[in-house]
């Protein structure tokens, strides 16, 4: 699974890596100065990184919103995405749901030793390629090595800042009765296939992760005038801890329709071979917008323009009710309450 | 998965609960066996749809919940050694054993992995010739062919690193107790449609007979579920007491007869403790003689005595149908997929989880429209 390192075309780093991350790579001295000028900084180049200073100076220019979040996914790789590029459209997707223009980022890489260098800069390599597609810098970093057997290969912090759209004054108290919920795409894809290639479960064919940026379709509401109230995005703990979260820090009923929830067949069934609920599985390219519900069509249509939400479609809307609950009626015409997943989701004996 | 989406048409639904309306004239309470069923019922809110005088009660069909924990405890104690790989299905980890779970065995360091199929626990013996690889073979009739296969086959192939701890519980054997406790007010069965494709449907003939109760082999998707309360109904008001199926697009009155064949080859009927219920006689699965080299608990001690902690919880009664989640004091409070007292908690197919997942308070009928 572990291919030669792919990178694009213009990149200066020789084709291939070798050797393995040792702990001299993150002892401060001339091995980790070697690291990071052969293998992090041509690959992440730009004028704030250039100069090589202990932080970077930014700009910033107006309201802004910071972010951080850290990201531990066993195997790095999967299909649809890696750890990096998994680290960079997370936090990127983070400043987006707060109605920021996402700019710049720190890398915080904490390596473990034996790592293959290869697979370092494959990481290394999906960040700037992330990062270039939805226009961020990343333009300050740190990195440490840490015994083998103390870290799962490689975990990545990012940390993320991003000016403010105008006027943008997102978050869950802002929503009011009436409004309409519209989930930007299909559901489940990243955690199904993240747990796939974990345990090696041989499902045949199965999409890739929904791993994207998705800055520009979220924050093409705010532009196209929507009266845009709370955006989030439902990574772990899937769509349910989304919308629970929500209804609790406003204090509203939110209501939604099982039928109108998209998830895929092949998703669908692998969730129900595990005894997943889809609502509870982890999404890094789906957003969920609370708009108000004149502007719920319009705001569909503004979303479908893109290619990350083509699929977005109305799933449900605010209740009048103030209880903090999430209820949806199911498939067959019954209700049942939505709630957040309890512990580690595993999976089924039968 | 149009296959799938059929079974779940909100008409079809509504026309099967109006003809169950039509049929029942009077009160009557059906049990459906399996957890899967339950789980099935209380996420799509099936027992909303039902008029009010047929009502559903959950029966004991969740493997997890009723592993005697004196098993837990066996399985913990063998995953904490050093030399051993411990394989299980997923579920059971959360189980809590005397003390501890397995979950907590891991996160202290053991060896503990999470398998979709017993095969996987035989490949990892087969790759790590130098470690005990043991499998906790666990379930109803449905997972004991791929248990006996791994078992078997490691027989065959001489893989002598590979060993089960097997706690196999039966179906029939559970029914003929509930049907039999005093005060039973079960009057009819949704037979799990999974088990009974393994050992198909005429095994029920005889419990149908003795007790005068209808048992219909129904499958697990909402309009199978309805169908089969239909069929249930319908006996009970004609007077009959039949074995039905429901589920004909899986289920064959024999059964499948070479997972049956390979059953019998590697395990015998035995008498089985279950949790919350206590023992019932030729209840479960064993090892056969010819297999217990094998067996876990010949290689690493036989299980102990398990000890359930003394509390408000009513696991046992739920698992027999006697008492709703709702009735029980520590339900939603003491009591939460968290923080679990009993094993009805744990499970996604244990009564109170599902109650506490789709319903919390009586909140299901409050949705915001």
């Amino acid at each position: 699974m572990n291919d030669k390192p792919v990178f694009a075309p213009s990149c200066p780093l020789p084709a291939t890596v070798e050797g393995r991350v040792e702990l001299a790579h993150g002892g401060g001295g001339r091995a980790m100065a070697r690291l990071i000028e052969s293998l992090i900084l041509p690959a992440f180049d730009n004028p704030a990184l250039r100069r090589r200073h202990d932080g970077a100076a930014i700009d910033t220019g107006g309201p802004c919103a910071f972010s951080t979040d850290s990201y531990v996914v066993r195997p790095l790789f999967f299909p649809g995405g890696d750890i990096g590029s998994l680290a960079v459209n997370g936090t990127v997707n983070d400043l987006a749901m707060c109605g920021a223009r996402p700019l710049w980022l720190s890398a915080g890489f904490i390596l473990e030793e034996g790592l293959p260098l290869a697979d370092l800069a494959r990481v290394v390599a999906s960040m700037a390629q992330a990062a270039a597609s939805t226009g961020v810098a990343i333009v300050t970093g740190d990195l440490k090595v840490v015994e083998r057997g103390k870290a799962d290969g490689m975990y990545i912090n990012t940390s993320g800042v991003g000016r403010l759209m105008p006027g943008a004054d997102l978050h869950p108290r802002a929503v009011q009765p009436g409004d309409a919920i519209i989930l930007s795409g299909d559901i489940g894809r990243h955690g199904i296939a993240v747990m796939a290639a974990r345990e090696s479960l041989g499902f045949e064919s199965l999409p890739e992760s929904d791993c994207a940026p998705m800055a520009d379709a979220a924050l093409a509401l705010l532009e196209a005038g929507i009266r845009v109230r709370c955006l989030r995005d439902p990574t772990r703990g899937g769509v349910a801890s989304a919308l629970v979260e929500i209804a609790e820090a406003s204090g509203r009923s939110l209501a939604i329709d099982e039928r109108a929830v998209p998830v895929l067949p092949e998703i669908s069934a692998a969730c129900e071979l595990l005894g997943f609920d889809p609502l509870h599985v982890a999404n890094e390219g789906r957003f969920l917008a609370f708009v108000a519900a004149a502007d719920a069509e319009r705001a569909v249509e503004v979303l479908r323009a893109h290619e990350v939400s083509k699929d977005a479609v109305r799933i449900g809307s605010v209740g009048p009710g103030r209880d903090g609950r999430v209820t949806m009626r199911t498939a067959i015409g019954g209700n049942r309450i939505v709630d957040m997943l309890s512990g580690e989701q595993l999976p089924r004996i039968c | 998965m149009k296959f799938r989406d059929e079974f779940r048409d909100p008409d079809a639904a509504r026309r099967y609960a109006e003809a169950i309306g039509r049929a029942a004239r009077r009160p009557w309470t059906l049990m459906e066996v399996c957890g899967g069923q339950t789980h099935a019922i209380v996420r799509f809110g099936i027992d909303q749809l039902l008029p009010e005088n047929v009502s559903l009660v959950h029966g004991p069909g969740c493997p997890v919940c009723v592993t005697p924990v004196e098993y837990i405890d066996k399985a913990i104690e063998i995953a904490g050694r050093q030399d051993v790989v411990f394989c299980s299905f997923g579920d059971m980890l959360r189980v809590p054993g005397s003390e501890g779970s397995l979950l907590a065995a891991r996160a202290g360091g053991a060896d503990l992995r999470i398998v979709q199929s017993p095969l996987d626990a035989l490949r990892i013996a087969k790759e790590e010739p130098g470690r005990e690889v043991v499998f906790f073979a666990v379930g109803f009739e449905t997972t004991a062919p791929a248990n006996a296969l791994a078992i078997h086959r490691a027989k065959t192939e001489g893989i002598g690193n590979f060993s089960a701890l097997v706690s196999h519980v039966l179906v029939p054997p559970a029914m003929r107790a509930i049907l039999s406790a005093p005060g039973n007010r079960i009057q009819a069965f949704l037979a799990a449609g999974h088990v009974c494709a393994i050992m198909g449907s005429e095994v029920y003939e005889p419990l149908a007979r003795q007790f005068r109760v209808p048992i219909v082999v129904t499958g697990f998707e909402p309009l199978d579920i309805l169908q089969g309360i239909l069929m249930c109904v319908s006996q009970l008001e004609a007077g009959e007491a039949r074995v039905e199926n429901q589920y004909t697009r899986v289920v064959r009155s024999a059964g499948n007869l070479s997972a049956q064949d390979l059953i019998r080859e590697v395990f015998q009927v035995v008498p089985r403790k279950w949790r919350g219920i206590g023992e019932i006689a030729e209840s479960g699965f064993g090892l056969r003689e010819a297999y217990l080299g094998f067996d876990a608990e010949r290689r690493f001690g036989p299980v102990g005595r398990g000890a359930e902690r003394p509390g408000p919880c009513i696991s046992g009664l739920v698992l027999q149908g006697a008492k709703k989640p709702f009735e029980c004091p520590a339900f939603g409070k003491a009591c939460t997929p968290e923080h679990p007292l009993g094993v009805t908690m744990v499970s996604g197919e244990g009564a109170c989880a599902a109650y506490y997942r789709y319903r919390n308070e009586a909140a299901g009928k409050s949705a915001a429209e």
